[in-house]
């Protein structure tokens, strides 16, 4: 990032805070270029966490144009005190939040309440492991596959990438949302408690609910072979 | 849960596995981390579940970028243009 480029110190140097005002009076001046950017940065991951949200592409189309009509219309008034990336976001969820709750009424999802709770999910199938009673309880009873010799291309390949899309999708909304920002749009810990109001520990729970059902669908993938 | 009993402070499989995110978020305290280490030096069955979630991670973190469709970019553009002020006036206006 930035590095190789005989000006990469400033992008590295300059504090987000900073970069983001630049960017800030540039969009207010009108700055094509710089709209242009934000778009080009931004506008996939607000479709995959607008959908993480709302549960259906078309919604998720509708959030996302309804946040770029926010940003710009807001854009006069952030005042840096998150970054603008959240800021971004936040704009983002309010509306898929509104767009949400209105589609409530005619939509069943599985887990509007939030998918926050509920009872304790195992990240393993507990009967791979040795029962109570047993000299080694708590062991492997079924040892987990080895998967140094599946070749990434098996990992890639679309059948798999739709496997992981059907599996994050059928998750509750909160671990979805975690999973997305972490995962797949590799936000840090801290940016996803700050946007989704999370503690710590909290975000931690979701991400490994979320990630232990992610590996169980591909474990099972891949074991069909 | 008296299934996780254990006579000594040895995690069994059952329990590594839950602490798997805190491991690799780097959340535990010290000496689950020493405990959680030990445990991964005699399982192979546990190194393996380790390695397949860090897969699992590597592999999500892994997909191509979608491409900003063309009529999406011509879309916004044009939206940004039409929210700038002030507006030229028409001439016939």
């Amino acid at each position: 990032m930035g590095s190789g480029e005989p000006t990469g110190f400033i992008a590295e140097a300059e504090p987000q805070a900073a970069a983001d005002m630049r960017l800030v009076a540039a969009l207010r001046q009108g700055d094509e270029a710089a709209f242009l950017g934000l778009v080009e940065q931004y506008h996939g991951a607000l479709q995959r966490v607008a959908l993480s949200y709302v549960g259906s592409w078309a919604l998720a189309e509708e959030v996302v144009q309804e946040t770029w009509l926010g940003v710009i219309q807001g854009i006069g008034r952030f005042e840096g005190r998150a970054s603008l990336k959240t800021w971004i976001f936040r704009i983002l969820t309010n509306r898929a939040r509104t767009r949400g709750a209105r589609e409530a009424r005619s939509i069943a999802f599985a887990d509007l309440g939030g998918g926050w709770g509920g009872p304790e999910e195992p990240a393993v199938d507990p009967s791979l492991f040795l029962p109570k009673g047993h000299a080694e309880a708590g062991w492997w009873s079924s040892h987990p596959a080895n998967w140094e010799n599946i070749p990434k291309a098996r990992l890639l390949a679309a059948e798999t990438r739709a496997l992981i899309d059907t599996t994050i999708a059928a998750l509750p909304r909160t671990q979805r949302m975690v999973i997305t920002l972490r995962d797949i749009e590799n936000w840090s810990g801290d940016e996803v408690c700050r946007l989704l109001e999370l503690s710590d520990a909290n975000q931690r729970v979701l991400l490994h609910r979320a990630r232990a059902k992610v590996r169980h669908a591909l474990a099972q993938h891949l074991a069909e072979s | 849960m008296d299934v996780f009993a254990n006579t000594d402070d040895e995690l069994t499989c059952r329990e590594l596995v839950e602490l798997v995110t805190d491991y690799l978020e780097q959340a535990l305290a010290e000496p689950e981390r020493l405990r959680f280490e030990a445990h991964l030096t005699e399982c192979e069955g546990c190194r393996d579940y380790l390695d397949q979630m860090r897969r699992t991670v590597a592999t999500l973190g892994r997909r191509p970028p979608q491409a900003l469709g063309a009529a999406d970019r011509a879309q916004l553009l044009a939206l940004f243009r039409s929210l700038q002020t002030p507006a030229p006036s028409r001439p016939d206006a």
